[in-house]
């Protein structure tokens, strides 16, 4: 691997790009998950009753930080990637710059990890201004938040690195992303599943995010599943290395 | 020491050799041609020379270093105006320029300087603000020059620097690639202009099939493979081609057929006599260009079916 500070570059790029082009990103990534904050948590969860009598608002709030941190790194690292690679070629016109493939690569992850930063601080604020927050220890999904942009940024471009054409994604969203929003504990907790189906959905990267992040928010640090940091952090460790490898093998022709 | 130094570079993709084993020294402050039908090998040649493409074998030292070894020093001290657009289309003129630079980690205020000077440089000072999306085709290309300045590069690599520019535009371009030689920046260009060829380049190399077929200056080219005057020729009996064209090998005339045309080209003193000349339809007859030299030495059919 050839990674050099240099990949902080490419990120300025795409922070420069995010700012001037900001008014695009808002409906998806901060109108929406308010919307299913008020819809889910507000609307169907005053019929929706929690074994613990917790207000079924308050247990969707971290679900949702951690579903669209993970949104947020998925879009950027394949359609935005995609669209940076195939269709305006610039990667092309970088790599004959003195940053390498491997640089861009890092970078275009960097950057999906900030933008799932951006989406859980901006989500954080929102839940804690409806008084959903119960401790200050849920500032600790901010690095939670990185954690999660890198590993879904890397599996991410490890898939645009394969993927034929723009029309693929479709795929990664239907078949990967929007199965793990539904079964990771984001809407209801995994314990609801069959003993069997609950260590399935564990292999899903979402759940220990949302679990994580459900630990977090409610300050019960000491009885968070923490060996879910494991997990992310095995995923990251496989699928960063291999976004790179797979890039390199598809730009350097 | 010349500042790019070629030996035995072969490009191979899957079953098809790009670049068959090419050998080449291009000299400091030089202007160098490549020449080549489309598919003959030059943009796989100089995606190698510029970095961004792996030798499958061979060896291309840049002022003096490895390009396999030190890709980023070398690209630090390069330009490249690639033959497609690929300016950042989510930035503004200016930002194309100054986010560029950031890639060479050129500092902010540094960076606003250059790239307007390079803008006045290409008169695009006054799209500063403008989307790229809204630039002519002209402006793009000159913006894509412009931006491979940022870096002062030493050696500047062109592919088809002006095709589909209005003349206006291109001898533009030409002028300033003149001024930028002048002032010791090494220029390397594909083209498929033979008036661009011969307006900007020091010295010429014709690649077909992955390889050089010929080096020399563009008047060397022409003395040498251009003859003293081109005669296009019909066979006035069609059945008795196979003889007159035997009849010419005897001769020593060197020709080129293509369908029913026959290109001679005559050298200095050599004439057609009688019993040839009585057997052969002439078409047209012109004192030899560089396009004739190319089309010779690359032959006149198609290279892409």
């Amino acid at each position: 691997m050839n990674v050099s500070y240099r990949s902080l570059r490419l990120w300025q790029r795409n922070r420069d790009v995010f700012f001037k082009l900001w008014r695009s990103e808002v409906p998806g990534f901060f109108a929406e998950p308010i919307m299913m904050l008020l819809a889910m948590g507000f609307g169907l969860g005053t019929y929706v009753a929690l074994d613990d009598g917790e207000r079924y608002v308050e247990f969707i709030a971290p679900g949702i930080i951690a579903a669209y941190a993970m949104f947020s790194a998925s879009f950027e690292c394949t359609y935005g990637s995609f669209m940076r690679m195939k269709h305006q070629k610039t990667y092309d016109s970088i790599i004959a710059t003195p940053l390498s493939i491997d640089d861009v690569s890092a970078g275009e992850i960097l950057w999906g990890a900030t933008r799932s930063l951006i989406t859980a601080c901006v989500i954080l604020v929102v839940v804690a201004a409806f008084g959903l927050v119960d401790s200050p220890w849920a500032v600790l999904v901010l690095p939670l938040g990185v954690l999660t942009g890198l590993m879904f940024s890397s599996i991410a471009l490890f898939f645009t690195s394969v993927a034929p054409s723009i029309y693929s994604f479709n795929y990664y969203f239907t078949l990967f992303i929007t199965p793990m929003f539904f079964v990771s504990g984001v809407f209801f907790p995994v314990s609801a599943f069959p003993d069997a189906m609950q260590h399935l959905t564990w292999i899903a990267p979402l759940t220990p995010v949302a679990d994580l992040a459900r630990t977090m928010v409610s300050g019960q640090l000491g009885e968070g599943n923490w060996w879910g940091l494991g997990i992310i952090l095995g995923y990251t460790g496989v699928f960063f290395p291999l976004s790179l490898v797979m890039m390199k093998r598809r730009l350097l022709r | 020491m010349p500042i790019i130094q070629i030996r035995g570079a072969v490009k191979v993709f899957g079953s098809i050799t790009a670049v068959a084993g090419v050998d080449l020294d291009i000299d400091r402050g030089e202007c160098f041609g490549l020449l080549g039908p489309n598919g003959a090998g030059k943009t796989s040649l100089v995606r190698m020379i510029v970095g961004v493409s792996p030798m499958s074998r061979g060896s291309i030292v840049i002022d003096g270093k490895d390009i396999t070894r030190e890709p980023r020093t070398i690209k630090a001290d390069l330009g490249v105006v690639p033959q497609e657009d690929n300016l950042d289309p989510d930035l503004n003129v200016v930002e194309n320029l100054t986010t560029f630079a950031r890639y060479f980690d050129i500092p902010g205020g540094e960076a606003r300087h250059r790239a307007m000077d390079n803008l006045r440089l290409f008169e695009l000072q006054d799209r500063q603000k403008a989307k790229v999306e809204d630039l002519s085709g002209g402006m793009k290309r000159r913006l894509l020059i412009a931006r491979a300045l940022t870096n002062r590069p030493k050696l500047l690599v062109l592919d088809e620097p002006t095709v589909g520019l209005d003349p206006q535009t291109k001898h533009l371009v030409w002028r300033k690639l003149r001024t930028l030689k002048a002032q010791g920046t090494t220029l390397l260009l594909c083209t498929q202009n033979m008036d661009e060829a011969s307006f900007l380049c020091d010295r010429l190399a014709v690649m077909n099939e992955g390889r050089i077929v010929a080096l020399d200056s563009p008047s060397e080219l022409l003395s040498k493979h251009g003859g003293s005057q081109v005669i296009e020729v019909r066979v006035r009996d069609t059945e008795k081609k196979a003889s007159v064209l035997s009849l010419m090998s005897e001769r020593g005339l060197q020709w080129q057929e293509m369908e029913e045309a026959i290109y001679l080209f005559q050298g200095d003193g050599q004439v057609l006599d009688e019993g040839l000349a009585s057997e052969l339809l002439v078409v047209n007859q012109h004192v030899p260009t560089l396009e004739d030299v190319f089309l010779k030495l690359t032959g006149r059919s198609l290279k892409e079916p």
